[in-house]
């Protein structure tokens, strides 16, 4: 798995949340329902904990950082499959954006506790694959796995 | 220790949620939410300045125990009604991050 592309295959249960940008009085809501959902189906701690935490920064960042985008969430029978895309604006370098430290949010955003540049490098963390596709002008994809047993 | 030792031995005021009898194995102190989001282990005492409502989602996706606004820091009401309606601990003391770690030391969390 090198490239972005869903993978409709075995998908047991579909979660899509629409993200609006800027929202901050509602971020971490839609990471908060999938955490809810994975534990109303008794799926094991540590695995819900990794999607959590992978969510919940996907989610800030499309707030921080996107003109708006939306988060899928696959649940199969041997993995959990998220997607993550945007309508733009496009990540210039992705290498620098996956630094950890390194962040464009705004002050705005650093005064609220955002913007330490962790967001990619958790997200990618905690997954067993990671993949990172953005087009400037266009969006950004992401999608990440995280396998019940590794 | 249990949360309603803060509350009951130390005087630190419980302004939002209910579990008193929830217990503390780990404290942290930071500001930045991905740093918390990176380093914070289940039921944790979570130190933080910031007030605003995002610290919620932080700490009820790490599982923490209970949220501690520190040095008498007034927290906005939006963020209070949202705790409640999510169940999240939050105390405030007038006592330093320092002062704070000391108690739960002493209390038993190493």
């Amino acid at each position: 798995m090198n490239t972005y592309e869903k993978d409709q295959k075995n998908v047991a249960l579909k979660l899509h949340y629409d993200i609006a940008n800027d929202d901050f009085s509602r971020a971490g809501e839609a990471s908060s329902k999938i955490k809810k959902m994975l534990k109303q189906l008794a799926i094991d701690a540590n695995i819900v904990r990794r999607v959590a935490i992978a969510t919940y920064e996907a989610e800030i960042n499309l707030v921080i950082h996107s003109n708006g985008g939306n988060i899928e969430v696959f649940i199969k029978s041997d993995c959990i499959e998220i997607y993550v895309e945007d309508c733009g604006p496009g990540i210039e370098n992705i290498d620098l954006a996956m630094t950890k430290g390194f962040s464009t949010a705004t002050n705005v955003a650093r005064e609220m506790g955002f913007g330490a540049g962790m967001g990619l490098p958790n997200m990618e963390k905690m997954s067993d694959a990671f993949i990172i596709e953005s087009e400037l002008g266009a969006g950004t994809n992401i999608k990440m796995i995280v396998r019940y047993e590794t | 220790m249990l949360v309603r030792d803060l509350i009951e031995k130390h005087g630190f005021i419980k302004i939002s949620g209910s579990d008193q009898e929830r217990e503390i194995l780990n404290v942290y102190s930071c500001d930045l939410l991905s740093w918390v989001m990176a380093k914070g282990k289940h039921d944790t005492a979570w130190i933080t300045v910031q007030t605003h409502s995002n610290i919620l989602a932080v700490a009820s996706l790490l599982d923490f125990s209970c949220i501690i606004i520190p040095e008498g820091i007034s927290v906005e009401k939006e963020t209070v009604n949202k705790a409640d309606e999510q169940d999240v601990v939050l105390l405030t003391t007038p006592l330093e991050a320092y002062e704070i770690f000391k108690i739960l030391y002493e209390e038993g969390v190493k």
